[in-house]
């Protein structure tokens, strides 16, 4: 019985210490509710390119803390959510954006994974045509129902 | 029966797939994702002005025209940096231009630094905050831009310009500006 307490203990203390890891943000002062969103919004949609696999709303690296700080003060400037994305686009590229934009050279991106669902799709329907045998069989050939018939009565006769 | 014999594309199709498959997945995983291409090249250097490092005074993205230069964005905490400083110091000592943006950087560990391993830069403005790196993109030392007389960026390197596969491309963009480059910079 102790047994389990400790290791519900253990369970406990870990998700817990789990909990306080998340979320490095900075406490930032909004005037209001709808700027803090758009704050969220993009320290979420754009990529950290230290930790490349994190945004800047995650990461702890010390560019993001820059970033971050550079978001809030164009946001109190009153820039828009577009401004900021424009403005780091214009540094790093269209690589910070996790969203990618929609144009000619990210077209195979953005379309790619339904091209290759149809394709799938299509080769799955030839095959399951292939294995069943809805289609009536060919019909025998005069010289076919003659040896069948002789066949039976090969079979009668003995 | 006879005439559903697959046909030989057909039976050789998986191994065609699998193929195309490693050969896209050999060129995608090697390619290095720390590698981002600047959106800054071919336009001209960002506006800015910075207090020197080591002198009275400030640096401003006008100092930059008139001569092909080299601006080194290194910091004293950046260990790839020390890796690549002989090479720093190899391109000054034949006579290429380097101005140092000391990144994010304790003054006093700057200097300590360049006095320990040597100071190959002409000037070297120092970007405490980090705010001016952003407006160059940077996104970790050391990066060096190529900046040409006009002040447009034509090259950027990430990493240490000691790597040989850097090394070359840089060298390669500084005879596009000028064929009549320094022998001596062949490696």
């Amino acid at each position: 019985m102790n047994k389990l307490l400790l290791i519900f203990f253990l369970f406990g203390v870990l998700t817990l210490s789990l909990k306080s890891v998340a979320a490095p943000i900075e406490t930032f002062k909004f005037d209001s509710p709808e700027t803090e969103k758009v704050f969220h919004k993009l320290s979420e949609e754009l990529r950290c390119l230290v930790c490349q696999n994190q945004n800047i709303a995650e990461s702890n690296a010390d560019l993001a803390k820059d970033l971050r700080l550079e978001i809030y003060t164009m946001l109190t400037q009153g820039k828009s959510e577009d401004e900021i994305v424009d403005f780091m686009v214009e540094r790093y590229g269209d690589y910070v954006l996790y969203r990618p934009p929609f144009k000619p050279m990210t077209w195979l991106l953005w379309f790619g994974p339904v091209i290759i669902f149809v394709l799938g799709l299509g080769f799955v329907v030839r095959f399951m045509k292939s294995q069943s045998s809805d289609e009536p069989p060919a019909s025998l050939s005069n010289e076919e129902i003659e040896r069948i018939k002789n066949l039976h009565a090969e079979q009668d006769g003995k | 029966m006879g005439n559903n014999q697959p046909s030989v594309l057909r039976r050789f199709m998986p191994l065609i797939v699998f193929v195309a498959l490693v050969i896209l997945l050999a060129i995608g995983l090697t390619l290095n994702p720390r590698l981002v291409p600047s959106p800054l090249i071919g336009k001209p250097a960002p506006e800015f002005e910075l207090p020197l490092l080591l002198k009275e005074g400030s640096f401003s993205n006008k100092d930059l025209m008139g001569q092909v230069t080299l601006v080194n964005v290194w910091a004293s905490w950046c260990f790839a940096c020390r890796q690549e400083h002989e090479t720093v110091k190899f391109l000054s000592r034949n006579g290429v231009r380097i101005i140092g943006l000391n990144y994010k950087d304790e003054p006093d560990d700057a200097k300590n630094w360049l006095a320990r391993l040597g100071n190959p830069y002409q000037d070297i403005a120092a970007d405490y905050d980090g705010r001016i790196a952003i407006d160059w993109g940077v996104y970790g030392a050391p990066e060096t831009f190529l900046i040409d007389q006009q002040g447009i960026i034509r090259h950027k390197v990430i990493g240490p310009l000691s790597d040989k596969d850097n090394y070359d491309a840089l060298l390669l963009a500084m005879k596009s500006i000028n064929p009549a480059l320094n022998k001596s910079l062949e490696k």
